[in-house]
């Protein structure tokens, strides 16, 4: 029989003279992934960003129609709605005990602009819908531009690195806002579709430079090291090797990115350089309606909500991707687990010493 | 450090030359510069006003070779009225009207710039220092919802609302509801609660006493109707000095130091004996550079009085009681200005609605130098509150990061150690390294200064260099753009090198061009 017999590992108590933290106690066994994937679903505010994301898609794919997907909502943003008396908004969710209307939709939510005959409801879900282009298509280009520019660069160094990164120079120092609105008249607007595209052809500049310095890290370790002694392709060092570790890098930066394009784009949309009508962003709906404050502000006051709805999830999301994917980060342990530990470690060390002064007074005091 | 100098200067004429190449070729794709043009209905004005487009820009050449062209004019030109070209639409000097626009855009954004510095590095210092406390919360939270507006919407709300319900507001005597006296004591108690260090009864007497104190001063400014008529008054402002120099000594010197305790005091002192005597100064002939011109004599009055009072440390006691004698003559000049309030609000021009949201200032008022500066305070005002927004939130966030990777570090650990008070670790080892980080972004924020504010511009209507830009590209008109993107493109890149220049500088551990 040993003499101070190790106990057994249960859960959510920590071992005398174990060094691990309970950190890394949670992470035994998992992978990378598997890490990061439930690092994230902890961070409360990321999670709940993202069923409210997710919520704002489905609403605006789904009410007024978007492609293929078919419309519940009997207006459409470009449907001529017939003037009615009532032009408030009808959506209430005060309850009739406290002097409201109960919960109610209406016929038209969000309002109505009469001179125009259009349903604001609509019209701001055309507006989210624009968002959302913008968010995929400025994702997908930043993304692969930034990624091919930031890693050639990192990884081959010498000239290539020269000449990209000069490049990229030069495109980070025109503003976002003056080069696409600029960009946006060149490719001609009739749609979103230019403005997104404008708006992805020049955002990838950040993260060329951040994914470079990870490969230019990444490139001195060990297993790149040991990859090219066993006469690994330069393709495949790059995309089975570093690739795979700036992936937090990448995913976190698009978050942001996306966020700060969807602003971009509205503002492009109020000054009149993004959609023009009758294609509608959240931008030209502020713009249009910025005159309505004093007697109709429902007009330009839920345009702005759905863009800094949309914006703050993303802000979220991104910020929970970085601390899921930090390796540095730490959870903040609760004050009520951090006493239930020490409790526990007390008792368990006053019935260690116990054991040994009886057992045996000699060796007393080593642990394993 | 010459030959780095050097050879970034060089790399950024490069890029500019590559980045005003990009711009140009976009901009002769974006329009035709004759669009204008073909509405003349006489033949004859029409033929001559596209040849003399034509002239201008060179649109019979091909696009590289009109580029090269206006470059060899933005580069070689003699005559500083030639650099920038013709504007198509107007025939005349882009150049004419650039420094004013310049100095326009200056004046908006530099008051929005240093404030939003001032207030966001107070606030991520105190965040940091309290982490995880309701207000660090507060503020993380804040920060995250400041980042995700937009500038326009919320230029847009603040313009309809300062300029009608605000001023209306101020037309109904400037009263303070029951609702939002509670609300600011509310938030004034968690707040309160929440930076007050050390043990629960006193964090609960700091935010109970900055509740009720709160609430008084809102309760006794609704009741005298203070917005309508504002001002501090001999008083009030002796107990202002006096306030400035505690708190000014005990963060820049340690309340025990009784030599900066009595410079500081002496400057506040001197202040209040001059209340009097300077009323009658700042009466008389004044200009912007006068006031400066006394603000600066006031701070060497300070110098002075710290180097008097003398003792081991002649340098703090001069820097503090500088500082006080400072704080002090800002808040005499705040007091004039707003003793003429009522005076401007009065005045025919404006018609009792001082917050006004359009343009820069109102050129028909007349009025003394303080009726001038009330008026350009109330244009200044809304604008700044919107282009606060951004800056604040991000000088906050790094702020804050900045202060807790510094507090981390094992010096702070050795200064606590050795027995430092916790002021002189804070503020001395703490305060000083995380504003390392924090003065490049400073100058790489003023680099962008200029090319800022184009969106708030646009909503308050402010003719700078914004609209340049805007009525450029709607005009299809080249040469302002360009000149517009020329100007904030060397702002940007020479702050930039400033930037990194002043890294190297306060931080040893980098080390430039080695």
């Amino acid at each position: 029989m040993t003499l101070i017999e190790t106990p057994e590992h249960t859960p959510g108590t920590t071992p005398i003279g174990d060094e691990t933290t309970a950190e890394q106690q949670e992470v035994v066994g998992l992978s990378q992934s598997q890490i990061v994937r439930r690092r994230f679903i902890r961070h409360k505010g990321a999670m709940i960003s993202l069923f409210v994301l997710f919520g704002v898609v489905v609403l605006a794919a789904t009410s007024i129609g978007w492609g293929p997907i078919p419309g519940w909502w009997r207006w459409d943003y470009t449907t001529l709605v017939p003037p009615t008396d009532i032009q408030k908004p009808t959506l209430s969710i005060r309850p009739s005990w406290l002097g409201g209307d109960g919960l109610r939709w209406g016929e038209h939510p969000f309002g109505l602009d009469n001179q125009n005959g259009k349903d604001m409801f609509a019209m701001t879900m055309r507006g989210v819908q624009t968002s959302l282009t913008v968010i995929v298509v400025l994702g997908v280009m930043a993304t692969v531009i930034g990624v091919v520019i930031g890693s050639l660069s990192g990884y081959y160094g010498k000239w290539t690195d020269a000449v990209l990164m000069r490049f990229t120079d030069v495109i980070l120092v025109i503003p976002l806002l003056i080069i696409t609105a600029v960009a946006g008249f060149a490719l001609g607007f009739s749609g979103i579709w230019p403005v997104a595209i404008a708006l992805g052809l020049f955002t990838w500049t950040g993260l060329a430079r951040l994914v470079r310095a990870e490969f230019l890290a990444l490139r001195e370790r060990e297993f790149v090291d040991a990859a090219r002694v066993a006469n690994a392709p330069d393709r495949r060092i790059i995309f089975k090797h570093i690739l795979p570790n700036t992936v937090g890098t990448i995913v976190v930066s698009t978050t942001l990115l996306m966020g700060g394009g969807i602003l971009t784009e509205a503002a492009l949309g109020f000054l009149g350089f993004g959609v023009r009508p009758p294609e509608v962003s959240l931008g030209t709906l502020v713009n249009a309606y910025q005159g309505a404050y004093s007697t109709r502000p429902y007009l330009f006051l839920w345009p702005g909500v759905f863009v800094i709805v949309i914006v703050l999830c993303l802000q979220f999301i991104g910020d929970g991707l970085r601390d899921a994917f930090d390796p540095r980060q730490k959870r903040i342990p609760k004050r009520k687990d951090l006493e239930r530990d020490a409790d526990q470690q007390r008792i368990r060390a006053e019935a260690a010493e116990d054991d040994i002064s009886v057992r045996s007074p000699t060796i007393g005091g080593t642990g394993p | 450090m010459l030959v780095y100098i050097l050879r970034r200067l060089v790399a950024a004429f490069f890029i500019l030359i590559g980045a005003s190449f990009i711009v140009y070729i976009l901009l002769t794709y974006a329009g035709d510069p004759l669009e204008f043009t073909r509405a003349i209905g006489n033949p004859t004005q029409r033929a001559a006003a596209q040849r003399s487009v034509n002239e201008a820009l060179n649109l019979d050449t091909p696009r590289v070779v009109r580029y090269l062209l206006w470059l060899q004019d933005l580069i070689f030109s003699l005559d500083a009225r030639e650099r920038f070209g013709l504007s198509a639409r107007t025939q005349l000097p882009v150049w004419d009207d650039l420094t004013g626009r310049m100095l326009m855009t200056l004046k908006l954004v530099s008051a929005a710039t240093f404030a939003s510095i001032f207030i966001g590095v107070s606030v991520g210092i105190v965040s940091a220092l309290r982490q995880y406390s309701g207000f660090d919360y507060l503020v993380t939270f804040v920060t995250f919802v400041f980042f995700s507006v937009p500038v326009f919407w919320v230029a847009v709300i603040l313009k309809s609302w300062g300029g009608i319900n605000f001023n209306d507001w101020l037309r109904d005597g400037a009263h303070f509801s029951v609702e939002f006296i509670v609300a600011a004591a509310v938030l004034a108690a968690v707040v309160g609660y929440s930076i007050a260090g050390g043990r629960v009864p006193r964090k609960l007497l700091f935010g109970v006493g900055a509740a009720a104190g709160l609430a008084g001063l809102l309760a006794w400014m609704s009741s005298v109707g203070w917005m309508l008529n504002p001002g501090v008054g001999p008083i009030v402002f002796a107990l202002i000095a006096i306030g400035i120099a505690v708190a000014v000594t005990a963060v820049m010197a340690g309340w025990r130091n009784v030599k900066a305790r009595n410079s500081a005091l002496t400057a506040a002192v001197v202040g209040i004996a001059l209340y009097y005597p300077l009323q009658g100064v700042l009466d008389g002939d004044l200009s912007v550079w006068r006031v400066l011109g006394l603000g600066l004599v006031s701070a060497l009055v300070g110098v002075v009085i710290g180097y008097a009072w003398g003792g081991y440390d002649k340098g703090q006691s001069a820097r503090t009681a500088a500082i006080v004698a400072l704080l002090c003559s800002v808040v005499v000049f705040v007091d004039r200005a707003m003793q003429s309030w009522a005076e401007y609000s009065a005045s025919p021009v404006i018609r009792n609605r001082p917050i006004k949201t359009i343009g820069d200032r109102e050129n028909r008022l007349e009025g003394s130098f303080w009726v001038i500066t009330d008026n350009t305070f109330s244009h200044l005002i809304l604008p700044t509150m919107a282009l606060m927004l951004i800056s604040l939130a991000s000088y906050t966030r790094y702020s804050r990061a900045s202060m807790l990777e510094v507090l981390n570090q094992d010096y702070i650990r050795t200064a606590r150690a050795k027995g430092l008070t916790e002021r002189t670790v804070v503020v001395r080892h703490g305060f000083r390294n995380a504003m390392i980080p924090l003065a490049t972004i400073v100058a790489f924020d003023i680099g962008g200064i200029l090319g800022g504010a184009v969106v708030t511009e646009t909503v308050f209507e402010w003719n700078a260099m914004g609209s340049m830009f805007i009525e450029g590209l709607r005009n299809n008109d080249p040469n302002p753009v360009m000149a517009f993107f020329v100007v904030i493109a060397t702002f940007a890149i020479v702050f930039n090198l400033i930037a990194d220049i002043v890294y190297a500088v306060l931080d040893p551990r980098i080390r430039i061009g080695a």
